[in-house]
């Protein structure tokens, strides 16, 4: 096997990594304020996607501007979505959140497929990140640079807001204990609805930036949830930087067995799930609650 | 505020008893009689898809747990039936056999790995475990990946009754249904069955009084997989056909539409359910409007306004009657 095979692969798991990280990072912070696991973010990862592609496609606008616009259009549905439909659901059984975002993924994607069918519609690198450099040991096409960076930037950047800044305490503090946040006279709800902004908006700019890796295909959500889904019961809901490192380090391994033992590939994360409940059934980094 | 789950273990009146027996005498007439107004192919997908229904409806009016992986179990049995009908030459009966035991199997690993942990977490694991078996059905040579197996043979009941008639097929179909449906109903109404619900109802207090709680989870959940293994493997030799739709997420969430349409933890509610959903399947796809999107908007609707499902609302309404005219009436 070659060193360019093995560190084109690594590169390639370190961006799925970051994707499945943002991904759960947005359902972590979800769940943290309402105890609801989010089964429309794979939704979002495509809307986001479909978002950019139509831009360019109807509109004109490129990337950068897409980069910006795309996640922000995904903020918004997904913020109607909360006041309009899971605010309802907030004092029911937590399934019941989970079926609810279950069928909106399903309206969803139904209706992409319906539109553009299953085959996917390709989307060219932004003309300033074509090309690549030669680093010896293997070619680095600037585009997938640029992803791995900017994907780590959000995701530490997200950190750090939510540990380091006012607003993220705020919202820390609406985690533990909502009622008494209330009380100091915070904006709770509107707190759950912006974060939950946030939380799709993430999910939003990975579709963005994986549109031109991946083509933009309908089925992309479906196929990244169910991951993702296993990369969140890995890591547990405990903290935020849990949920970045299980990410980053599940797409690395997920990439070298792409290198050692292709056909295995698709189930790593799952055999990696298996083995964490057995020893540990909250996750890595997961409290008891 | 748990999940809406109808109690099929409250007290019963001796009305509400015999009204059941009555509404079984119709039920078994009803599936003697339809084949004759329903083509009986349609009818057969329609009954194993109300059998899987009935069997992922134990697990949940049972022990409260959601699962989001029961088309392996479906999927995985059909795979392995098919397989040994068609290649191995198995009869009919053990061919149907060696599915549910795949389910059995199939759900003990599941079970294994996922009831340690409850709710969300729970129905994660499931869809998790249910997407390693779909790859697992992608990837082995058996399962022909996109084709399937396909063209697979009936073969003989017992040996002595051929199955290649439709109607023949249709009624054996149609007692292996009943059994699994009578099945369910001694299960829930067995002292078994009621541990599982006061285990839904009230686990620290089933741990404090010594019962071993997950092994009661463990053996319904095994349960529910052989069931739906049944299911899936009579569907694959019935229709001939076992592909990779059986393993995959839409089937898994298909099953848990049927089930909250017609009603959590109600005997008569995914039968309700499957009804419905096939049928609907089948019109909208003669008509080209998207499946998917339908099967959302209802999910959406189900979710917000009409928790109990429509026998559950049946039963909600009929109780309230009951109670209305057994109480003096008050001014």
């Amino acid at each position: 096997m070659s060193a360019t095979a093995l560190f084109g692969q690594l590169l390639l798991g370190l961006i799925n990594g970051s994707f499945y990280a943002m991904l759960s990072l947005g359902l972590a912070i979800v769940f943290g304020l309402l105890a609801i696991v989010n089964a429309a973010q794979g939704a979002f990862y495509m809307l986001g996607a479909f978002f950019a592609w139509m831009l360019l496609q109807y509109v004109g606008i490129g990337y950068w501007p897409a980069l910006i616009l795309a996640p922000l259009g995904v903020a918004i549905f997904g913020m109607v979505m909360e006041r309009t439909l899971l605010k309802r659901v907030y004092n029911l059984d937590h399934l019941y959140g989970l079926l609810l975002t279950l069928g909106i993924f399903q309206i969803i994607q139904g209706m992409f497929v319906y539109w553009y069918g299953t085959s996917g519609q390709p989307y060219n690198y932004p003309y300033e990140l074509t090309g690549g450099h030669n680093l010896g040991f293997m070619f680095m096409p600037n585009y997938r640079a640029w992803v791995v960076v900017a994907s780590l930037v959000l995701c530490f950047g997200t950190w750090y807001a939510i540990e380091k800044t006012r607003l993220g305490a705020y919202l820390r503090a609406a985690t533990e204990n909502p009622m008494l946040v209330r009380a100091f006279g915070i904006n709770v709800p509107m707190l759950v609805t912006l974060s939950f902004g946030a939380g799709v908006a993430l999910a939003g700019i990975a579709g963005v930036l994986a549109a031109p890796i991946y083509q933009v295909n309908p089925l992309m959500g479906g196929n990244i949830i169910t991951v993702v889904f296993a990369v969140v019961v890995i890591g547990g809901f405990g903290s935020i930087l849990g949920s970045i490192i299980t990410g980053l380090a599940l797409g690395v391994l997920e990439g070298l067995s792409k290198v050692f033992y292709p056909e295995a590939s698709n189930m790593v994360i799952f055999a990696v799930m298996i083995l964490v409940l057995m020893v540990k059934p909250v996750g890595l980094f997961g409290r008891e609650r | 505020m748990a999940l809406q789950v109808s109690d099929i273990g409250a007290a019963e009146s001796p009305r509400s008893r015999s009204i059941e027996w009555i509404g079984l005498g119709v039920g078994v007439a009803v599936l003697l009689a339809v084949p004759y107004f329903v083509y009986p192919v349609f009818l057969i997908k329609l009954l194993c898809m109300a059998l899987f229904a009935c069997s992922f409806n134990l697990l949940i009016g049972g022990g409260g747990l959601l699962s989001f992986g029961h088309a392996a179990f479906f999927g995985g049995a059909a795979y392995i039936a098919a397989e040994l009908a068609k290649m191995y030459g198995f009869p009919f009966e053990l061919a149907l056999l060696a599915g549910t035991a795949t389910g059995a199997f199939l759900g003990l690993v599941f079970g294994l790995v996922a009831i340690r942990r409850a709710g969300l977490f729970f129905a994660m694991i499931t869809l998790a475990l249910a997407q390693a078996v779909y790859f697992l059905a992608l990837r082995l040579p058996f399962t022909h990946s996109e084709d399937g197996i396909q063209a697979v043979p009936r073969g003989w009941l017992f040996g002595v009754i051929d199955l290649k008639d439709n109607l023949t097929m249709y009624y054996v179909t149609a007692a292996i249904f009943f059994l699994g449906y009578l099945l369910v109903r001694r299960v829930w109404k067995s002292p078994f069955g009621q541990v599982l619900r006061a285990i839904k109802d009230n686990q620290p207090r089933m741990i404090s009084l010594g019962f071993p709680v997950d092994r009661y989870k463990l053996a319904n959940f095994v349960l529910s997989a052989a069931l739906s293994g049944l299911a899936g493997s009579l569907k694959a030799i019935a229709l001939g056909l076992a592909t990779l739709t059986d393993v995959d997420f839409t089937t898994s969430a298909a099953v848990v539409l049927m089930v909250l349409l017609g009603g959590l933890g109600t005997l008569m509610g995914p039968v309700v359910g499957a009804i419905i959903s096939v049928t609907m399947d089948d019109y909208l796809a003669g008509i080209g409007i998207p499946v998917p999107v339908v099967i959302g908007v209802i999910f959406v609707f189900i979710i917000l306004v009409f928790r109990r499902g429509i026998v559950g609302e049946v039963i909600a309404l009929w109780q309230r009657f009951e109670a209305s005219r057994s109480a003096p009436a008050r001014k």
